[in-house]
């Protein structure tokens, strides 16, 4: 019975751009996280004197505290960049889906 | 009759701490700490209001889905709350602070590290994890391969993770409360083994959750209450704070770069995909995306523990930065009373020092009672994920082959989260002169290694048939397995040997493509009739994961 259903979501030409568009948005959101993570680790491993430079010249605290901090907001903000678009549009288009394939 | 032996259990606890306040001074007298009164008062108050919220729950454990999900009613903020519970545990308090307070800026490296797992669940795992799983994540690897072969090793993994996760628990328990309380060790493993079994076996996963939410509030409270404190004497300026730690630590300005423990490149970047795919694959944080109700939800319960877990990361790094100078220079919390030896209690101490030295008596007994606390909850979303990969996919599925009544599955839950206790009770005991920092290390490199790898397979790619997701699950578990074995962390430090047979301690790096290879090749070589239908059958679980259309959860309420 419900295989019925998931055939016909699976025809509907909005599944495709639905699965297509939340794809693309959730692979480039992690694309991004990663990329800036893995570049971190490195210069963690390969260059750790990087991070040793001092925020204020002359100063003492070194850039890789705010960095650290900065990574951390930043990537917060990133999920919920996603969940304001998933729980908005993706969702709508969504529920559009499973209720033209129920009805 | 769960009514009367929880009444009981109050009563025996109610008992064990009067005999305790009795036995307890000669104790005190033993230990470095004298018996702690404010923390015990306090602990005492979590445990009452804990143990009448499970008595609450009880009542409202009534199906399965209520035992093991909380009948998905949990909302995406509480569940968020309550996976940053799960997931923060008194080793993040104690052991990043103090790291900070030593190695500087590579402790806020490892909360990076631990951290960065998040933002990945909630793109690519959160939403599918909630279409299509119900119980535990073997309800999603098993989808659509062979549920007897394929829950048996998923659960194998569960348990390799949980029991290697829950000794470490145990024994930091003990020792921390030996230490802040003043009781004996062997007394507080057993406190938390009965406390855990108690609120696991009577309230489920409602009351599991409530622990989780309240410890989460209490520790994210209390640390930034401590951390602003300490901000404070520098007036809250982190220019002044980092000269004062640079003046005061032996690292001198190599606090504020990152350090020779991170400097093997290829333990750098095997530790950082250990801690973040590890994250991905533990079976206690990823059983909580089945206790809210849709895809909606989970994504709003990821948002939340992201903040949560990045914000108290950073509170424990300015933690430790300040407790360089206000602790490191205060001779009060040495042995001896001479700055720069041992510090009073060991290395794990620094946070607790810090609490002591800008809140007083009141404030240390404050955050004992949190670090407490914080092992229970720890424990507890461990021993309920335990007792599920017994009872859900061992018993109902693999031996009763989905002809066990939701009555026989819960009964034989709560008889595995008791087994669950008393064994981690007696390991606790067995391994307390033992070193057990590599078992979290462990826990997380199976976690990468044997669950996680398939998991995503299973959820991404079409392709993956039984004997791949059986080859990937076996050569991870193995493969990680062996290696800590074989690494210094183990066969040197535990096990006496000379010299170590692998040169790396953390396995990830090389366990983890491993297990995918596996995976991959046993899938591609498999050519049989029912390979070809798991194949089939992707498609039908690929339009539920998607549009969560037949999802758990959803049609029963």
């Amino acid at each position: 019975m419900s295989t019925a259903i998931y055939e016909r979501i699976r025809n509907n030409p909005k599944f495709d751009i639905l699965v297509a568009k939340r794809s693309r948005f959730a692979w480039t959101l992690t694309a991004i996280v990663l990329g800036i993570y893995f570049a971190f680790i490195m210069i963690v491993a390969f260059n750790p004197k990087l991070l040793a430079t001092p925020i204020f010249a002359g100063g003492t605290a070194s850039i890789a505290w705010p960095i650290g901090a900065g990574m951390i907001l930043l990537f917060w903000l990133m999920t919920g960049i996603y969940i304001r678009r998933a729980n908005s549009e993706f969702d709508d288009i969504n529920a559009e889906i499973v209720k033209e394939a129920v009805e | 009759m769960n009514r009367g032996i929880l009444k009981f259990a109050v009563a025996a606890l109610a008992l064990g701490w009067m005999g305790l306040a009795v036995a307890a001074p000669d104790v005190g007298q033993a230990e470095k700490q004298g018996l702690n009164i404010h923390a015990i008062v306090m602990f005492f108050i979590f445990v009452m209001a804990t143990l009448g919220i499970t008595y609450w729950a009880a009542k409202r454990t009534k199906t399965a889905s209520d035992y093991y999900t909380a009948g998905g009613g949990i909302t995406g903020t509480q569940n968020g709350l309550a996976i940053a519970g799960d997931y923060m545990s008194a080793a993040t308090l104690l052991g990043l602070t103090s790291m900070t307070y030593f190695q500087g800026f590579d402790g806020y490296i490892y909360c990076i590290c631990f951290y960065v797992g998040w933002p990945f669940i909630m793109f690519i795992m959160a939403e599918r994890l909630r279409n299509l799983g119900k119980f535990t994540f073997a309800d999603i690897t098993s989808y659509r391969l062979d549920q007897r072969q394929v829950r048996t090793v998923a659960a194998i993994g569960s348990l390799t993770v949980v029991v290697f996760y829950l000794i470490a628990q145990m024994v930091g328990a003990g020792q921390l409360i030996k230490l802040l309380f003043g009781l004996d060790y062997w007394i507080a493993v057993v406190i938390v083994g009965v406390l855990m079994v108690v609120y696991v076996t009577f309230g489920g996963m409602i009351a599991t959750t409530w622990v989780q939410i309240i410890k989460a509030c209490l520790l994210l409270g209390g640390g930034t209450l401590v951390m602003l404190l300490a901000f404070s004497q520098f007036g809250f300026n982190f220019e002044t704070l980092a000269i004062k730690a640079v003046e005061n630590s032996k690292k001198g300005i190599a606090l504020m770069a990152p350090g020779a423990f991170l400097s093997d490149p290829v333990t750098a970047i095997s530790l950082s995909l250990g801690l973040m795919f590890g994250t991905a694959g533990l079976p206690h944080i990823l059983m909580r995306f089945f206790t809210v109700p849709n895809a909606k939800e989970a994504r709003k319960s990821v948002f939340v523990a992201t903040l949560c877990v990045g914000f108290f990361f950073t509170v424990v790094a300015i933690m430790g930065l300040a407790a360089v100078t206000i602790v490191g220079t205060n001779p009060q919390y040495f042995e001896g009373g001479v700055v720069g030896t041992k510090l009073l209690g060991g290395n794990n101490m620094p946070a607790m020092h810090l609490a002591h030295a800008v809140g007083g008596n009141m404030m240390l007994g404050f955050l004992s009672a949190v670090a407490f606390a914080t092992i229970l909850a720890v424990v507890s979303g461990l021993a309920l994920a335990g007792a599920s990969a017994i009872s859900h996919d061992l018993y109902a599925n693999v031996i009763r082959r989905g002809q066990a009544t939701e009555a026989e599955e819960v009964r034989v839950s709560k008889r595995s989260s008791l087994f669950l206790g008393v064994l981690a009770v007696l390991l606790g005991i067995a391994f307390e002169k033992q070193n057990v920092a590599f078992m979290v290390g462990l826990a997380f490199g199976v976690a990468a290694s044997c669950n996680f790898p398939v998991l995503i397979l299973s959820m991404y790619w079409k392709g993956l048939t039984t004997r791949g997701a059986i080859w990937g699950s076996i050569a991870g578990l193995v493969s990680a397995v062996l290696i800590v074995v074989l690494s210094k962390a183990v066969w040197v430090t535990v096990l006496g040997n000379e010299k170590a047979l692998f040169p790396y301690e953390q396995p990830a790096l090389f366990s983890m493509p491993l297990a995918f290879f596996m995976a991959w090749l046993g899938s591609v070589t498999d050519s049989s009739v029912r390979a070809t239908k798991e194949k089939e059958a992707f498609e039908d679980q690929y339009v539920r994961a998607q549009t969560g259309f037949g999802a758990a959860g959803a049609a029963a309420h």
